[in-house]
């Protein structure tokens, strides 16, 4: 979706606000410490996966979503979530405590098993039976699309030529993932672009963006 | 009380019992301060056993003493002393950094970017804030923010300006703009005069912003 999260050559958000590492706090609230700990460790609805924790991060209304810190972006994702799944209600939310009569489950993630959940998460290199379109020093061409639901093609490449710098195999596609269609893992790419092609003839002669596209996203050019 | 929208998509609204008021948004009356929120929640779930605080105070322990940019730099002064594992990491980092134990969670397939005199690499996600958590940590605040994610593809140099990085016409400046599972670090270049320290010295001058490409590795300063 052309979402305000597809951020990449926006101008207007002011200058970065460096924090000298040696003196930038872990933590810039307690809270925040807890919340990432309860999206690390709670249990969702069956069949969610981070694709759909992007969406649905993505589906924060605009001004929300630039005015919420990182974190509570979180908060809303794990409560959008959970009343999607049907595990909690509005009323639970609101009140923090369940409605009465409501079951308690025993099979919540335990501390014993974070530090496995930790080293085996994430893995999303998947086998793919056909060989890959594109190889390396090919040019390809970003294709101008425009899905309203979740993709991971930024705006700013799309219709773009770039050459393909490194393929990475097959990997699970976002597009269909985040809205529990499946992985349909595709052939991985990194595309270069040179800045003039993606920003015009001021942008510098030698810099260079570099994405990583899925092989549907791409066409030769 | 001020309303908060929660955020439901099209898909999302199967659900009978939270229908949206207008398309694509729930509202729920919720306090407006974060503290207040994630505690209700973190009761909430608790009470409904879909949370053990216990496991949140694990996860809270392993970002705070196990998982940090201490890694990446022991990566890194590893590569700036051995060649052989260096041309390795470069070749395939997964692989490489396997024996480090360090591959997990938003780090199990890693790139390594080598700066040169002539390439200048930069680590950004424009679409959210992916980061090499396994490497380096908690991201800092100005990676997730707005500013960072719009401008470090349009222009880095200004971006590097603002963080005190300036560099010469001559060097090529790559952005690496992480929109998939793959995590980026950079393997800054070792600064001279430094041929006489230790790797665990040199990991020591490592900071966590030269390995997201915002800044060099300088040799008077520890990280």
């Amino acid at each position: 979706m052309n979402g305000v999260h597809d951020m990449g050559g926006m101008h207007g958000h002011g200058p970065v606000a460096p924090e000298d590492e040696k003196h930038e706090p872990l933590w810039h609230a307690p809270w925040e410490a807890r919340m990432l700990g309860i999206t690390r460790s709670m249990t969702f609805p069956k069949g969610f996966n981070i694709d759909r924790f992007r969406h649905i991060r993505e589906l924060m209304p605009p001004h929300l979503y630039l005015a919420r810190s990182y974190y509570d972006h979180w908060y809303a994702v794990c409560v959008a979530a959970l009343l999607n799944g049907g595990l909690a209600t509005k009323d639970e939310i609101k009140s923090g405590h369940a409605a009465a009569g409501s079951a308690k489950r025993n099979d919540a993630a335990r501390a014993d098993q974070v530090w496995a959940s930790q080293k085996s998460q994430g893995v999303f290199t998947r086998k793919v039976e056909t060989p890959p379109l594109f190889a390396i020093g090919q040019r390809v061409r970003a294709r101008n699309i425009n899905p309203t639901e979740h993709t991971r093609v930024p705006r700013y490449v799309r219709g773009k030529v770039g050459v393909v710098q490194l393929h990475h195999g097959g990997h699970v596609f976002p597009d269909t993932n985040a809205h529990l269609q499946g992985e349909a893992p595709q052939h991985l790419y990194t595309v270069v672009f040179s800045a003039r092609e993606l920003w015009g003839e001021d942008a510098s002669a030698r810099d260079e963006i570099c994405a990583d596209l899925w092989e549907s996203y791409l066409d030769p050019a | 009380m001020p309303k908060t929208c929660l955020p439901l998509g099209r898909d999302l609204h199967h659900h009978p019992h939270h229908h949206a008021h207008r398309r694509g948004h729930a509202h729920a009356d919720v306090p407006p301060d974060p503290a207040l929120r994630t505690k209700a929640l973190e009761s909430l779930l608790t009470e409904m056993g879909l949370v053990d605080p216990a496991a949140i105070d694990a996860w809270v322990e392993a970002y705070e003493s196990k998982i940090g940019p201490r890694r990446g730099a022991q990566v890194v002064a590893r590569a700036w002393v051995d060649a052989a594992f260096k041309a390795r990491l470069l070749q395939d980092a997964t692989r490489a950094i396997e024996p480090f134990g360090f591959l997990g969670r938003e780090a199990q397939h890693i790139v390594v970017l080598e700066n040169t005199p002539a390439i200048h690499n930069l680590v950004v996600c424009t679409l959210c804030s992916c980061y090499p958590w396994g490497l380096l940590g908690l991201p800092p605040r100005w990676y997730k923010a707005a500013p960072y994610r719009a401008r470090s593809v349009i222009d880095p140099r200004g971006v590097l300006g603002e963080f005190g990085l300036v560099l010469g016409d001559e060097v090529e400046v790559r952005v690496w703009d992480s929109t998939a599972e793959i995590r980026y670090l950079v393997l800054p270049e070792r600064p001279a005069g430094t041929e006489e320290l230790s790797e665990e010295e040199l990991a020591g001058l490592v900071t966590r912003d030269a390995m997201i490409g915002i800044a060099k590795v300088e040799k008077g300063r520890t990280a």
